[in-house]
């Protein structure tokens, strides 16, 4: 990566490189290690090996094994412990090696990381970053596909992100690590590979904020993670059939910034909503409902979910038939266009 | 030390693990200092104890017996949602925490009442968690270190092991400056041994070798539950089972568990790793007041552990060292007035206002709660002032 610093543009090196996801994650960690010594990493595998995804790849032998720490294989734990090293003024920074394996840590991370804000009223703070890699797409066996997002979402005292850009990966770590909240940063496992540019003078948009990354006038689809490469997708498709799709990045989970939602369907009137996720109470389902309540004279149809179906997710031979891509998400657009 | 746990090598330090050294007890049933093979390592550390200090813990146990009878009355009279009685369980309390130094963290499960008083804090703060008015009650860091009440069983172990785990990442133990090497204390029950957590903490202390004494207190009975559904074992085998030298004290005897805290912090905080104590107690009272204790257990277990009370014996110790009765006297009197005060003070709490629903769940600020907020406000205020 390049250091150019603010004020020095004119002369130094180009600003901007082409990474994949995974490598992005790697450089923004990076950087926010170097930037506060109170930074430290935990998790399965994270330090010799670099992570089975190679995330913190280099970071052990850049900066020691106090500060990238390889805990035993207990989820709990490493939560557990995240929280007493919050309580002493660290910023720890967990991985959770696939999101399947989050369970075992969910009691230390509703019941206590979430609450213990609260608790404190005021007097401490928590900002512990969770990371966990989320999703199907690389025909994984059970319980390395999934997508929990909704279950921290509906958590108060949970923050939950996701970027779906090598860009934004960069970026958004940082500024998860920079929270005085807990934060679940759900890395969208299969967008880990391809590449694209990071700007490293220029953040994207602020940490909680959604934004449009293509503009159209007929429907608006929004998605998060791995989904919005299948919006853009789709909403290419249907450019070439001439209809217009305006696509959203939620990139917060929680919360959800709905002022560029809502803006973009007041001018479209159609909201199709897609996520890998079951649609049952799901994330999906709260921004419909909010969608439904606020913009209720704009919308020229139903908000409409393209989700996993409500079963397990399963298994990889058939994942390309549970999770949405641009057929389905077309297909809901034409339903949408049809009222 | 590494913390790369590729290179971890067993500690040299550890006794050998399996060992079962027998139940640690320096003053008997009648208050007689025990002096033998067992106790000859600890005999000196009561020794070298002022009679101030010797008077304090009397003080501490008393205090802390009569708050929480106090306490139990008003949840009776209706003052307080629940209360969780300590009777019987003051002697491991308060030896183990004045054995802790002031900057020492201390994390309690919900029981530890003569912890927290030892430690500075106000016992109507407890009383405010009880009764309904809040989810914590203090700031830690404003009560030497004694930390909130944790609710689900045995999940502060692991906080309390993250903590000393960011000890040694700071470097403040194994220094050999008596104020600045700092170690933990995680308070747990019998119940706690069966949970994943306490199991992941002992794992986590033992790989990490943290500055770190568990602290047991096998009060025989998790509500219902007697000890033998937990385990097959004796308690502190699970200690040793996890790489952990550990060692079982007579719980319902101050100085032994004073004594064999002070040694074990003294070990974790001079780099020795972490130690697992098993204190024997008994919990007099029930589970919490919504329990029926008589559903599940014999008076004839009951009497026998209340002749092993542990303040009628130190008291009987502290008589045969020459105290005399005006001294148990003004502490009996300094009982009546905290209990008067924690009465007087409960009854004027006063309904928290609704912004604590609110506010601290972020730290920085949050739409949905700042509009939720608002709404509140809003509805509340649309009821006019008859409201």
């Amino acid at each position: 990566m390049t250091n150019t610093l603010p004020g020095t543009a004119e002369t130094a090196a180009p600003t901007t490189e082409t990474l994949p996801l995974g490598r992005a994650l790697n450089a923004g960690l990076r950087k926010a290690m170097s930037d506060d010594p109170r930074v430290v990493l935990l998790g399965e595998d994270i330090a010799t090996l670099g992570g089975v995804f190679r995330v913190t790849e280099g970071l052990k032998t850049e900066f020691g094994a106090k500060r990238v720490i390889d805990t035993p294989l207990a989820e709990s734990g490493i939560i557990g412990a995240c929280i007493g090293l919050a309580m002493r003024g660290f910023r720890p920074v967990a991985e959770i090696q696939f999101d399947g394996f989050i369970f075992p840590g969910f009691d230390q991370i509703t019941s206590q990381l979430a609450k213990l804000t609260a608790r404190h009223e005021g007097t401490m703070p928590f900002p512990v970053v969770i990371r966990v890699p989320y999703g199907g797409h690389i025909g994984a066996v059970e319980h390395h596909q999934e997508s929990p997002e909704a279950y921290f979402a509906h958590t108060a005292g949970l923050r939950s992100v996701s970027p779906s850009t090598p860009h934004d990966a960069y970026w958004m770590i940082q500024e998860a690590i920079q929270s005085n909240d807990p934060i679940m940063f759900f890395e969208p496992k299969s967008r880990y590979w391809p590449k694209g540019p990071v700007d490293f003078t220029a953040p994207g948009a602020p940490l909680h904020a959604s934004r449009v990354v293509r503009t159209g006038t007929e429907v608006t689809v929004l998605g998060h993670g791995a989904m919005v490469s299948v919006l853009l997708q789709a909403a290419e498709i249907a450019a070439e059939e001439g209809i217009s799709i305006e696509v959203v990045d939620l990139r917060s989970l929680s919360p959800v910034d709905y002022g560029p939602i809502l803006e973009s369907v007041r001018k479209t009137g159609r909201l199709v909503i897609a996520q890998e996720a079951p649609q049952n109470a799901s994330i999906a389902s709260e921004i419909a409902s909010t969608v439904a309540e606020k913009a209720f004279y704009s919308l020229e149809a139903p908000v409409l979910r393209v989700s996993g179906f409500d079963t397990p997710f399963p298994p990889a031979k058939l994942e390309s038939v549970y999770l949405p891509d641009a057929d389905r998400v077309l297909e809901a657009v034409d339903r949408a266009l049809a009222y | 030390m590494s913390f790369d746990t590729t290179s971890h090598a067993a500690p040299s330090t550890a006794p050998s693990a399996g060992a079962q050294p027998e139940t640690v007890q320096l003053l008997d049933p009648a208050g007689v200092l025990q002096e033998n093979d067992r106790t000859a390592e600890f005999l000196p550390t009561i020794e070298a104890l002022s009679d101030e200090t010797l008077r304090q813990f009397h003080r501490d146990m008393v205090l802390t017996r009569r708050f929480d009878d106090e306490a139990g009355n008003l949840q009776r009279q209706g003052q307080l949602a629940l209360w969780v009685p300590s009777h019987g369980q003051e002697a491991a309390q308060v030896g183990s925490a004045r054995a802790s130094r002031p900057q020492d963290h201390l994390f309690p499960s919900y029981r530890e009442h003569a912890v927290g008083m030892v430690r500075g804090i106000d016992p109507v703060d407890v009383v405010r968690l009880l009764r309904g008015n809040t989810h914590g009650g203090w700031n830690p860091a404003e009560r030497q270190n004694f930390h909130l009440y944790t609710l689900v069983i045995g999940s502060q172990t692991l906080h309390a092991t993250g903590y000393a785990l960011g000890i040694t990442l700071d470097g403040d133990y194994a220094t050999g400056d008596p104020e600045r090497d700092t170690a933990v204390i995680t308070y747990f029950g019998d119940g706690a041994t069966s949970q994943g957590d306490v199991s992941e903490a002992f794992v986590f202390a033992a790989s990490f070798q943290t500055p770190e004494v568990f602290f047991l207190q096998n009060n025989q009975w998790a509500i219902s539950v007697p000890v033998a559904t937990q385990s097959r074992t004796s308690l502190h085998l699970r200690g040793e089972g996890f790489g952990i030298p550990s060692t079982q004290i007579d719980g319902n005897d101050v100085l032994a568990s004073y004594a064999v805290t002070l040694r074990d912090l003294d070990a974790a905080r001079s780099g020795g790793g972490p130690r697992f104590i098993e204190a024997l107690t008994y919990r007099i009272g029930a589970h919490t007041t919504s329990d029926d204790p008589t559903k599940y257990r014999t008076d004839a277990e009951l009497q026998s552990w209340i002749a092993r009370d542990p303040i009628v014996r130190y008291e009987a110790y502290l008589r045969g060292r020459g105290e005399s009765d005006s001294f148990f006297a003004a502490v009996e009197e300094e009982a009546n007035d905290l209990a008067n005060d924690v009465r007087v003070r409960t009854l004027a709490l006063e309904k928290p206002s609704t912004d604590l629903i609110f506010d601290n769940v972020y730290s920085e600020p949050h739409p949905r709660i700042d509009e939720q907020k608002e709404w509140l406000s809003h509805y509340e205020s649309s009821f006019g002032e008859s409201a």
